[in-house]
C-alpha cells in the first residue's frame, strides 16, 4: 500500500512530504523521535430496550497525534483538523518537551510490512442499517423465549471502522483498516416476584456481520445471558475465606489479565513499581503456567495489524513453563531499556499518546481432562463466568469478580452461588495452580481494558485450571 | 471558538435538521483544551497540550429517534451529521415515551455558579510543572522509605458547553477544572506500596498546597507497608471517605430512573419506605456553586436543582431525566446527562451524604475493633440485587486505633444491609469531586482472607 493509494492520502490528499515536514517541525527543538498518528474512526450503535430499538446512533471523529520523545520526556499535542496549519502547529508544541537546535534527522519513509489478520467477508459498517438492526431484535425474541421468567432484555450492536497511518521520524510508514464489530445481551429474570437476578454475554471481534452465526448469533448469545439469569435466581450465598478454585475454560483468563499482565507492562517495570519488576529469569508462577500474549491471531477483538506506534504485532511469551520471560514494550519503554519491540504500543484514540497494552493474553493448553479436574476436588469453588476485574500493580493485589460459580462437592459441581469477587497476589497466586486443562478457550470478544484513563479492547483465555489456594470473598 | 459561535452552530443544525423533516430536535456542543504536565523523580515525564470541539445531534422524527456527531463543526461537517441521524433514526422503533421535555420545564439558573475561573485559563506551563514538581518532593523528602514514585501530575482544563433544542431553549457555559495529583511508591524489604492524593479545584488559587498533598499521599503510602492478610472473619467496617463515596455511587445507580423502570434495582418500590439507618441523608445538589457537579441546567435544557434522595433514612426521590419520569408517570427532577451523541441517561450533580457529628478518630474509638477501609478495588457490586464484593486494602483498627495494614483481602454484605447497618457518619465531609462521604462506619460486614 503506497501513501497516495492509502485512505489518507485518497481522502485527504496527504503526500510523503507533508508528513515529513511535520515530523522535521516535531523534532525542530531537538527531540530525538517524533511519530504522528492519523486516526479517522467511523461508529455505529443500536440498542434495544423493553423489545423495542430505542435508540441508535453513527458518526465519525478524525484527528492527528503528535508526540516528540526527548530522554525520558514525552511532548504531546493533538489536532481535530488535519490542515497543515493546525497540524504544524501541533508539532511545533509538542517540539517543546526538547529545548535545543534540531539534532536528528528524520528518515525517509518507508512503507512497512503488516499482518493481514482481518478476515472479513462484508465490512459491518457497509452492511445495511436493517440487517444490523436485527440482530438485537433476534437476540431479545430469543432471549424472552429461553424461559417466560426472562423480563427485560437490552441488546447493544456496534460497530466500528478505524484507519489508522503511523509515520516515524525512524522512516516508518505503516497503515491499517481496523473493523470491530461486537453485539451484547443482557437479561433480566424474576421469580414470583422475588429479587431479579441478571444474565450477561456477548460477542464480537475484529469481524464482519458474518460473524453473528452459529455460536455467536444473536440467538446463541441471548440464550446464554437468559440462561446465567435463571441460573442465578437458584444461587444462594457464596462462601468466604480461602478454597480451592478451578476456573472454566474462556473469559476466566481474566485473572491471567489482572495477575500478570499488567504488571508486566514494561513502563511500570522500567520505573521499579511493578510487583514484578526485576524479575525476568524468576520463577512466578507453577510450572505448568505458559502465559502468552499475542496480537496476531486472526480476527480477534485484542488483535492488530500493526500496533499504534506502526510495529507490527507479536507472539510474545511472558511466561514460560513458570518462568517469567519478558515484558511487554512500546516504543519509549523499548528505547530506554534496550528490549525488544513487543507490538504492545496502544492507545485509545489520536488525543492519547501510547502505552504498553495487552492485546489478547491466554495461558497454553496444559494434559489434564477438564472434568478429571473438577473431580478431584474435595471442597471448592468452580467459577465459569467473570465481570470485570483490577489489579495495584504496585503491590500485586488484584481482584476479580466471578458472575457464575458452583459449589464443588465431593469433585461434583452442587449449588450455584451468588456473584463473588476473588483476590490474590500477583506474583504467587499462578504458584498454586496445580492442573492446567487440555481445554484452551479463548474469550468470545467482548473484553475492554482500562489504564490510565484509557480503554482498549483486548481479549483473554484460558484452558480449565485448578487453583490449590484462593481467596473467595463471599458472604458465610 | 467561543460560546456564541458554537450556539450558531448548534442553531444551524437545528433549522437544518427541522427542515429536513424532524419533528423535534436537540444538539450539544462542546469544546474544551487540556494542557496536563507529569513529572517523575524530579524531571519532566510527559507534556500534553491540546483542544478539541464536537458536536452531537439527537432528532425525532414522530416517536422514533436517531443520533449523530461530528468533530467537523463547518457547515459541510453540520450537514453530514443531520444527514447521519435522520438516516439512522429510521431503522428506530416508536417508543411512546420519547420527545424533548415539556417547555415548561426548559430553564437555567441565572446566578453564577463560579464554574470559570480566568486564573486557569491564564496558567504558565512552567507553573504546572514547578506544582507537579513540589507535591512530589514533598513527598520523596518525608521519609527514607519512600525511594520510588508513580510521578506527579498537573492538569487543567477549560472547556465550554452548548445546548440547544427545537423548543427554544439555548444554554451555555464555561468551565475550569485544576488538578494536582501524586504517587508515591514506598519500599521497606520485600513490601512496597503506592497510594496517591490529589486536589481539584475550579480555579488555580483554589488548589491545596503541593507540599500538603505531596505529605499527604506520602503517610499514605508510608501506612500501607508490610500488610498483614487478615482471617476470614465478620467485622465492623469503617470506610475512609475516599471509599465511602463509592458507596453513593452505588445509591445512584439504583435509584437512577434507568435502573427503577427497568426494575433491576435494589431500591425498587422503595420509595417512601426506610432503606438506610435514620441518620443517613442523601442529597443530589446541581447548584452549589463553584463544585464539580454543578450546572445550571441538565443536559435536556431543564433547571438544575437540589433533590434529597434518602432524607434521614427514608427513600425520598428518584434521579430522573424526561423519559425515566414518563415511564414512571413523574417529573423530570433534572438529572439529564448525555455525551455528544445518544439518547440522554442519568447524570448526578453534587451527590453528598450529609455529615455527623463525630470525628474520624472518634468514630474509630468508638468502634474499638474492626477494619478501616482505605481503598477499594473491583467491580463486584450488583446494583440489581445489592450484593457487594469489593477488594479492600486498609488499617485493623485495635483499641479504638489503627494499629496496622491489611491487604488482599474483599469486604461483602448487600447493600441493603448495608444502608440500614451505618452506625456511625463522620463530621468529615469535603467536596473534593462530584460524589462525596464523611467517614461512614457499618456495623457488621463479612471480610475474606487467610482461612
Amino acid at each position: 500500500v503506497s501513501l497516495s493509494s492509502s485512505f489518507f492520502g485518497q481522502k485527504f490528499g496527504l503526500t510523503e512530504r507533508d508528513l515529513e515536514r511535520y515530523l522535521g517541525e516535531a523534532l525542530s527543538r531537538g527531540g530525538e523521535y517524533a511519530d504522528l498518528y492519523f486516526e479517522y474512526l467511523a461508529t455505529s450503535s443500536i440498542s434495544l430496550d423493553e423489545s423495542i430499538i430505542k435508540s441508535a446512533a453513527q458518526g465519525v471523529s478524525l484527528g492527528v497525534g503528535v508526540r516528540v520523545l526527548a530522554g525520558e520526556r514525552t511532548g504531546y499535542a493533538y489536532s481535530d483538523d488535519l490542515s497543515p496549519e493546525k497540524i504544524l502547529k501541533a508539532a511545533a508544541t509538542a517540539a517543546c518537551i526538547a529545548s535545543g537546535p534540531a539534532s536528528a534527522d528524520s528518515a525517509d519513509l518507508r512503507v512497512s510490512p503488516r499482518h493481514n489478520l482481518y478476515e472479513i467477508q462484508h465490512l459491518a459498517n457497509e452492511s445495511p442499517l436493517e440487517e444490523r438492526a436485527a440482530l438485537v431484535k433476534r437476540a431479545d425474541a430469543a432471549a424472552r423465549a429461553y424461559d417466560a421468567r426472562v423480563f427485560l432484555v437490552q441488546a447493544i450492536y456496534a460497530d466500528s471502522l478505524r484507519h489508522v497511518l503511523v509515520a516515524t521520524s525512524d522512516g516508518r510508514l505503516s497503515t491499517d483498516m481496523q473493523p470491530m464489530a461486537r453485539l451484547n445481551v443482557a437479561a433480566i429474570a424474576r421469580q414470583d416476584g422475588g429479587v431479579p437476578q441478571r444474565g450477561y454475554d456477548g460477542g464480537g471481534g475484529r469481524v464482519g456481520l458474518e460473524f453473528f452465526t452459529g455460536a455467536h448469533s444473536p440467538e446463541a448469545l441471548a440464550r446464554e445471558a437468559a440462561r446465567q439469569a435463571i441460573v442465578q435466581l437458584d444461587a444462594r450465598e457464596a462462601p468466604a475465606g480461602e478454597m480451592t478454585v478451578v476456573l472454566g475454560p474462556g473469559w476466566p483468563g481474566i485473572l491471567l489479565h489482572e495477575a500478570v499482565g499488567h504488571g508486566l507492562e514494561a513502563d511500570f517495570n522500567r520505573k521499579g513499581v511493578s510487583a514484578f519488576s526485576g524479575r525476568i529469569g524468576q520463577k512466578v508462577a507453577s510450572e505448568l503456567c505458559t502465559v502468552i500474549d499475542d496480537g496476531t491471531i486472526a480476527s480477534r477483538r485484542g488483535s492488530l495489524n500493526v500496533d499504534d506506534e506502526g510495529e507490527p504485532t507479536r507472539h510474545n511469551v511472558l511466561i514460560e513453563n513458570g518462568i517469567l520471560r519478558g515484558y511487554l514494550t512500546d516504543k519509549l519503554s523499548a528505547r530506554l531499556t534496550g528490549a525488544a519491540p513487543t507490538g504492545s504500543g496502544r492507545r485509545e484514540n489520536y488525543q492519547n499518546y501510547p502505552m504498553p497494552r495487552m492485546t489478547n493474553t491466554f495461558m497454553l493448553a496444559g494434559e489434564s481432562d477438564p472434568a478429571e479436574i473438577v473431580r478431584s476436588v474435595a471442597s471448592g469453588l468452580y467459577c465459569t463466568t467473570f465481570g470485570g476485574g483490577q489489579v495495584d500493580i504496585t503491590s500485586g493485589n488484584f481482584v476479580f469478580s466471578a458472575s457464575e460459580a458452583y459449589l464443588i462437592e465431593d469433585g461434583r459441581l452442587t449449588a450455584p452461588v451468588r456473584g463473588a469477587t476473588l483476590v490474590g497476589n500477583g506474583p504467587e497466586a499462578l504458584k498454586h495452580i496445580s492442573m492446567v486443562g487440555h481445554d484452551l478457550k479463548l474469550d468470545q470478544g467482548i473484553g475492554v481494558c482500562g489504564k490510565e484513563g484509557q480503554s482498549v479492547p483486548v481479549g483473554v483465555g484460558m484452558p480449565t485450571v485448578r487453583l490449590e489456594r484462593m481467596t473467595v470473598g463471599g458472604t458465610r | 471558538m467561543s460560546e456564541a459561535i458554537l450556539l450558531e452552530a448548534a442553531q444551524a443544525a437545528i433549522t437544518l435538521a427541522m427542515s429536513r423533516g424532524a419533528s423535534a430536535v436537540e444538539v450539544t456542543c462542546a469544546e474544551g483544551e487540556e494542557f496536563t504536565a507529569s513529572v517523575r523523580l524530579g524531571e519532566v515525564e510527559t507534556i500534553k497540550e491540546a483542544g478539541s470541539r464536537g458536536a452531537g445531534i439527537r432528532v425525532l422524527v414522530g416517536r422514533r429517534q436517531g443520533s449523530s456527531y461530528t468533530s467537523d463543526l463547518t457547515p459541510a461537517g453540520l450537514e453530514t451529521m443531520v444527514s447521519a441521524a435522520l438516516e439512522i433514526a429510521r431503522i428506530t422503533e416508536e417508543d411512546p415515551y420519547a420527545g424533548l421535555p415539556d417547555a415548561a420545564e426548559l430553564g437555567k439558573l441565572e446566578t453564577d455558579l463560579g464554574l470559570w475561573s480566568q486564573d486557569i485559563a491564564s496558567v504558565e506551563a512552567s507553573a504546572r510543572i514547578d506544582a507537579a514538581l513540589r507535591a512530589e518532593a514533598a513527598a520523596k523528602d518525608f521519609d527514607p522509605r519512600i525511594d520510588n514514585s508513580e510521578g506527579a501530575g498537573c492538569d487543567t482544563y477549560t472547556g465550554c458547553r452548548v445546548f440547544a433544542n427545537s423548543l427554544g431553549f439555548a444554554g451555555s457555559y464555561r468551565s475550569t477544572t485544576a488538578s494536582l495529583s501524586v504517587t508515591p511508591v514506598a519500599r521497606a524489604g520485600e513490601s512496597m506500596e503506592r497510594d496517591s492524593w490529589y486536589s481539584m479545584s475550579r480555579s488555580w488559587a483554589g488548589l491545596d498546597d503541593a507540599a500538603v498533598i505531596g505529605r499527604t499521599a506520602a503517610v499514605r503510602a508510608l501506612r500501607r507497608l508490610n500488610p498483614r492478610k487478615i482471617s476470614t472473619r465478620k467485622s465492623a467496617v469503617v470506610f475512609e471517605p475516599r471509599a465511602a463515596r463509592s458507596l453513593l455511587g452505588h445509591v445512584f445507580e439504583a435509584v437512577s430512573g434507568e435502573s427503577i423502570y427497568r426494575k433491576s434495582s435494589f431500591l425498587l418500590d422503595q420509595l417512601g419506605h426506610a432503606v438506610a439507618a435514620p441518620r443517613v441523608t442523601v442529597v443530589d445538589d446541581a447548584t452549589m456553586p463553584g463544585r464539580f457537579g454543578t450546572s445550571p441546567f441538565d443536559d435536556e435544557g431543564v433547571p438544575s436543582r437540589r433533590t434529597v434522595v434518602i432524607d434521614k433514612g427514608m427513600l425520598s426521590a428518584y434521579l430522573l431525566n424526561t423519559y425515566t419520569a414518563r415511564k414512571l408517570g413523574m417529573k423530570t427532577t433534572g438529572n439529564a446527562a448525555r455525551g455528544l451523541a445518544g439518547a440522554p441517561g442519568i447524570g448526578h450533580g453534587n451527590l453528598y451524604l450529609s455529615p455527623g457529628t463525630m470525628t474520624p478518630e472518634e468514630i474509630y474509638r468508638d468502634i474499638g475493633t474492626g477494619l478501616l477501609v482505605t481503598e477499594l478495588i473491583g467491580f463486584g457490586v450488583n446494583t440489581v440485587t445489592g450484593d457487594y464484593s469489593r477488594g479492600a486494602t486498609g488499617l485493623w483498627i485495635e483499641n479504638g486505633e489503627p494499629a496496622y495494614p491489611v491487604s488482599e483481602i474483599t469486604i461483602a454484605g448487600n447493600l441493603k444491609d448495608m444502608l440500614a447497618n451505618i452506625t456511625h457518619i463522620g463530621s468529615d465531609l469535603e467536596f473534593r469531586g462530584s460524589t462525596s462521604s464523611p467517614t461512614l462506619a457499618i456495623g457488621d460486614m463479612m471480610i475474606s482472607g487467610k482461612s
